[in-house]
């Protein structure tokens, strides 16, 4: 397997003590297959002990190796070396706070999350006697798409709406409230709106389509906030023009 | 452990020029700017066709002077632009199921075109360019 | 969180949108014809005149440059906050007040023919 020295320019930053952060830079052997974790995991093993960087599976599962690659929001198990040619700069996900090194604070989305109601609240209590949920094939692909985020955050980092307006509740929230609409087992369409059809939720997206265009899972979140605004207008005018209506 | 989370700054309208895919979504804001543009100059002609004859045919005229001929083909070209993302962007807004399946993307973005252009050749028929 | 009131504006943006999609281009080459010296029929003066006497035809004028001026309007007002623009509420006041002003203007014309 061809061997290759690459190097990596990396954002550091050790809040005990550094003001503001600093870039460092790593020559590294590389296998001609490697990713950019791998390069940082060797960067950690054999040359800087004190690089701090959040990751996991490997693989692209669990969504914990967020960062901005040339600029790019990319998961670093995804990002192969050999796309890339000259110095190659790592950063942390944009539109966050950096903790230390690539190392965000992700308080916030973990907060909106939360927020959005991302479990199944059935339309009314069914024992265990009464048996389980069914659902057919037609109703399972209304909604398997939005199943598919990881959480990587990527999707905060592309948005140009969440990089000017902190509040923003965002695309992989707003889509998981989605999916969980979008689910025929599912009753708690209307406690999320209250969350998601505000001026934080899904009115600040302006359609960039920067989310969808950088999930490493083709969730299409962008496609998810558009139909929840769709319907979000759809309720509007029929709660204000027709108000004797009772959904 | 002492924490000191650092925030990075964005810039105020730089952040356009950091990728091209924010240049593609700001000239699509920027269509707005031809279709208002050039809707206020027809709300201007109609003005001058109430107007009488001599307004109207000066109103005419003025179109054909170098500015207006410029002006016609920008937003022509910006209007065009307007069109296409938005048809090739209605099939993720508007999904159809059908039985199991989606309607594939092309199909409905391809329904949007087609009516797009028996719409404008019948357009074009119907006041006599042709 | 109280539910936003965006929708009001945003239903006439979509269908705007929606209608210079369809339609904007294929106005813009009939007047672009006219300016390079080869106005369609449709464009003269008399036939125009009779065109818009026609209530049906006054309608949906004045429809398609409501639609067309406000999701210009509101997709300016996006930009302009995109842009750094902050004083939202006073740049779509400024701008939706256009639009409507502006079809007004259209109905009085049409009003008079």
């Amino acid at each position: 397997m061809n061997e290759r020295e690459i190097e990596l320019e990396v954002l550091r930053y050790d809040p005990e003590v550094d003001e503001k952060p600093r870039f460092q830079r790593y020559k590294v052997p590389c296998k001609s297959d490697w990713v950019v974790l791998d390069a940082l995991n060797h960067v950690k093993a054999e040359q800087d002990p004190t690089l701090s960087y959040r990751w996991s599976c490997h693989m692209a599962v669990c969504g914990s190796c967020g960062m901005m690659v040339n600029g790019e929001p990319k998961l670093a198990c995804k990002a192969f070396l050999r796309n890339y040619t000259g110095v190659i700069r790592v950063e942390p996900l944009a539109h966050f706070p950096i903790e230390r090194d690539l190392v965000t604070v992700i308080d916030d989305f973990m907060d909106k999350l939360k927020r959005v109601r991302p479990y199944l609240i059935p339309k009314e209590e069914k024992s265990l006697a009464a048996g389980e949920y069914r659902q057919t094939p037609a109703e399972l692909k209304k909604y398997k798409q939005y199943t598919q985020c990881i959480n990587c955050m990527l999707c905060y980092a592309a948005c140009p709406e969440y990089g000017l307006i902190p509040k923003f509740i965002g695309p992989a929230a707003i889509t998981l409230a989605h999916r969980y609409n979008q689910d025929s087992r599912d009753g708690g369409r209307e406690q999320r709106q209250e969350e998601i059809a505000t001026s934080e939720g899904v009115w600040e997206c302006s359609f960039a389509g920067a989310c969808s265009e950088v999930c490493p899972e083709h969730v299409d979140p962008a496609s998810a906030l558009q139909q929840v605004k769709i319907e979000s207008t759809i309720d509007w005018y029929r709660d204000h023009l027709m108000p004797w209506l009772k959904k | 452990m002492s924490r000191k989370p650092y925030h990075r700054e964005v810039p105020k309208a730089g952040w356009v020029f950091d990728h091209p895919r924010y240049m593609r979504y700001m000239a699509r804001e920027f269509t707005c700017l031809f279709i208002g543009g050039y809707t206020l100059l027809l709300v201007v002609g109609i003005g001058r066709l109430a107007a009488g004859r001599a307004d109207y045919e000066a109103f005419l005229e003025a179109l054909g002077s170098p500015l207006g001929i410029a002006f016609h083909v920008l937003a022509l070209g910006f209007a065009i632009y307007h069109s296409v993302t938005w048809f090739n962007l209605t099939p993720k807004a508007l999904p159809v199921q059908i039985g199991e399946d989606f309607m594939p993307d092309k199909v409905i973005a391809g329904a949007h075109y087609a009516v797009w252009a028996v719409l404008s050749l019948g357009i074009l028929f119907l006041s006599g360019a042709f | 969180m109280a539910k936003s009131n965006k929708p009001l504006v945003w239903g006439p943006f979509a269908a705007g949108g929606t209608i210079t999609a369809f339609v904007t281009p294929v106005l813009i080459l009939l007047t672009l014809l006219a300016a390079l010296g080869h106005a369609p029929d449709l464009l003269a003066f008399d036939r125009l005149h009779a065109f818009a006497s026609n209530w049906f035809a006054k309608l949906a004028i004045v429809g398609v440059v409501f639609l067309s001026l406000w999701s210009a309007a509101h997709r300016l007002r996006i930009t302009c906050y995109d842009l750094g623009v902050r004083a939202d509420t006073l740049v779509a006041t400024v701008l939706y007040i256009v639009a409507i002003v502006a079809t007004i203007a259209t109905a009085i014309y049409l009003w008079g023919i």
